[in-house]
């Protein structure tokens, strides 16, 4: 079966792809307008940067090889022929890493209790007064802007070195980024069953609890376990400052030259940050699961 | 007709057993989740060293800081800050961008509608997953060692982390893309890398654009800590401040921060809408 395609007259034509090299034509010129512009800001960036392609290329070696070293041990050998030797301290980072986790912990739930008790503040439909709202909402968007590492690098000197100050940095950065999300999360709620509750002569905190509460507890959940997520790759790194967790051992390891054992922290590290993605993935799917089934 | 307040609460009981009778373990379920969370955080505050009069302690050594950030103050270094500033700004742009170069045809990879083989594809994902499961300032002390103390080792850390986490979403997105253009162009005659040029990257670039311009965002961000290591940038400024105890200008380089994020947001914010704009118009 042959299908007609159907060709316009001769001068129709010629107006239509005159009209459509136009637009082409238009869209080209703003597209190379737009990489002249992000190629001169690259420049101007490369330049502040004090980017020096020389050194990349020469030191690019070492690259390669820092690699190559931090997998061989101390008598030549390649690490995983000997794994006895390659991870001698297993003991003592399975504690700081048990520490790491503890601290990434304590802080997402102190950080989620902080920002559950927030949110309802700082959503729209919920807040109980504009100016609140305005307040609270800068508030979290201090505690989200400033990174988690300089709120501990300021703790370490109030509260004295240790995983006191990690758990606190952690904490308050935690606050932000959930008290935002959650905010969110109230923000999309179903508003009529706080009308329901309200029309019943309920208080502002009641019509929270029975009306808002049970819609986004699933949303809470999945939030807080993506940012222990985060929070676990944060706590590894809090003890470059001092605030505990495995970053101590690593910082020292990689400051002192201790090859093997930077490929060992660093092993665990991964294989930590595995094994909790892969679970809380696993836990979100059933919460999220359960959620659906009801 | 019966009045509503006359419910046979029996027969509904009958009814929806489910509803009334849920069995015991599903009504432990929360209680007891609650309870081991909280036991959980007990056992971590004692192990941790947490104890009141200690926080009471940091928390007035706190409002003394606090108190001492006021009012914020450059002194004479403002122009050492800003020039602080810019560094940290170009390092989150080079390093974003360096990143998605690198990422775009290592992702194509890791797509599943692209390479159909498990085989090539599996360790392709599991070395950006590793890549990702190391921390930005872990890449920056690596890379110190490489090419020493300076801005490039940041901007060399971030493009590597960034790398990891672009060759994933990159990923992600391609295998969202419709298969029905592919298609098209394979039907008419089209080698695989017009497959990708002319089916895929149209659908996926945007998508990628959008997320580069998110990380750009997230990078000023990240690109204020790596300082702190050694690597450039205005963190380098603020971790020394607050070692020296300078808090006025510790509290200036902190504001700083914030303008700098807060515009930065502004601007991806802006272009995101006319990229994803321009999508939906097309």
């Amino acid at each position: 079966m042959t299908t007609a395609v159907s060709i316009l007259p001769e001068q129709q034509l010629a107006v239509l792809n005159a009209a459509y090299r136009q637009a082409i034509g238009r869209r080209r010129l703003r597209l190379l307008l737009g990489l002249v512009i992000f190629a001169a800001a690259l420049m101007l960036a490369a330049i502040g940067a004090e980017v020096n392609l020389r050194t990349l290329f020469t030191y690019f070696g070492n690259f390669i090889s820092y690699f190559d070293r931090i997998l061989t041990l101390d008598n030549g050998q390649r690490v995983w022929t000997d794994v006895a030797e390659w991870l001698w301290g297993w003991r003592k980072w399975l504690r700081m890493l048990g520490e790491t986790l503890l601290i990434s912990y304590v802080g997402t739930l102190i950080g989620a209790t902080l920002a559950f008790c927030l949110n309802f503040f700082a959503a729209e439909n919920t807040s109980p007064a504009p100016w609140l709202r305005f307040t609270v909402r800068r508030l979290l968007e201090f505690a989200r802007t400033v990174p988690g590492i300089v709120f501990a690098l300021i703790f370490v000197i109030a509260f004295g070195l240790g995983p006191m100050a990690g758990v606190l940095a952690i904490a308050i950065h935690s606050t932000g980024a959930l008290g935002k999300l959650f905010s969110e999360i109230v923000e999309n709620a179903d508003m009529k069953p706080v009308e329901g509750i309200r029309s019943t002569g309920a208080s502002w905190l009641s019509c929270m609890r029975f009306a808002v509460v049970p819609q986004v507890t699933a949303g809470y959940a999945s939030y807080a376990l993506l940012r222990f997520e985060i929070n676990v790759r944060e706590a590894s790194v809090m003890g470059f400052v001092g605030a505990g967790g495995i970053g101590q051992e690593l910082v020292v390891a990689i400051r002192k030259f201790y090859y093997s054992d930077v490929s060992a922290i660093l092993l665990t590290i991964i294989v930590t940050v595995f094994i909790i993605d892969i679970t809380t993935g696993w836990l979100r799917g059933r919460l999220f699961g359960g959620e659906a089934r009801t | 007709m019966t009045r509503p307040h006359e419910v046979d609460t029996r027969e509904l009981r009958a009814r929806y057993p489910d509803v009334f009778d849920r069995p015991a373990s599903a009504r432990l379920a929360m209680p007891a989740m609650i309870v081991a969370a909280f036991a959980i955080l007990t056992y971590g505050l004692v192990d941790l060293d947490f104890s009141p009069s200690r926080f009471i302690a940091g928390l007035s050594q706190l409002g003394w800081i606090s108190l001492m950030m006021i009012p914020p103050d450059p002194g004479s270094s403002l122009p050492i800050y800003l020039k602080a500033l810019g560094e940290t700004l170009s390092i989150a742009l080079l390093g974003t961008t360096l990143a998605a170069v690198f990422a775009l045809p290592v992702s194509l990879l890791a797509a599943r509608n692209v390479v159909p083989s498990k085989l090539l594809r599996f360790p392709v994902r599991r070395v950006l997953d590793s890549i990702r499961g190391v921390d930005t300032l872990i890449w920056a002390l690596v890379w110190i060692n490489v090419v020493g103390l300076g801005p490039f080792a940041g901007v060399l850390a971030i493009a590597v982390s960034d790398f990891g986490a672009f060759g994933k979403l990159f990923s992600e997105a391609i295998e969202g893309a419709d298969q029905k253009q592919v298609e098209g162009i394979r039907a008419s005659g089209g080698s695989p890398l017009h497959e990708i040029r002319f089916g895929l990257l149209p659908q996926v670039l945007p998508v990628i654009a959008g997320q580069v311009l998110y990380f750009i965002e997230s990078n000023t961000r990240s690109a204020t800590i790596i300082g702190i290591v050694g690597a450039g940038g205005i963190g380098l400024q603020l971790a020394e401040q607050i070692r020296v105890l300078e808090w006025q200008k510790v509290s200036f380089l902190i504001l700083m921060i914030l303008v700098a994020v807060a515009a930065i947001d502004f601007i991806s914010g802006k272009l995101r809408f006319a990229i994803i704009g321009r999508r939906a118009v097309a």
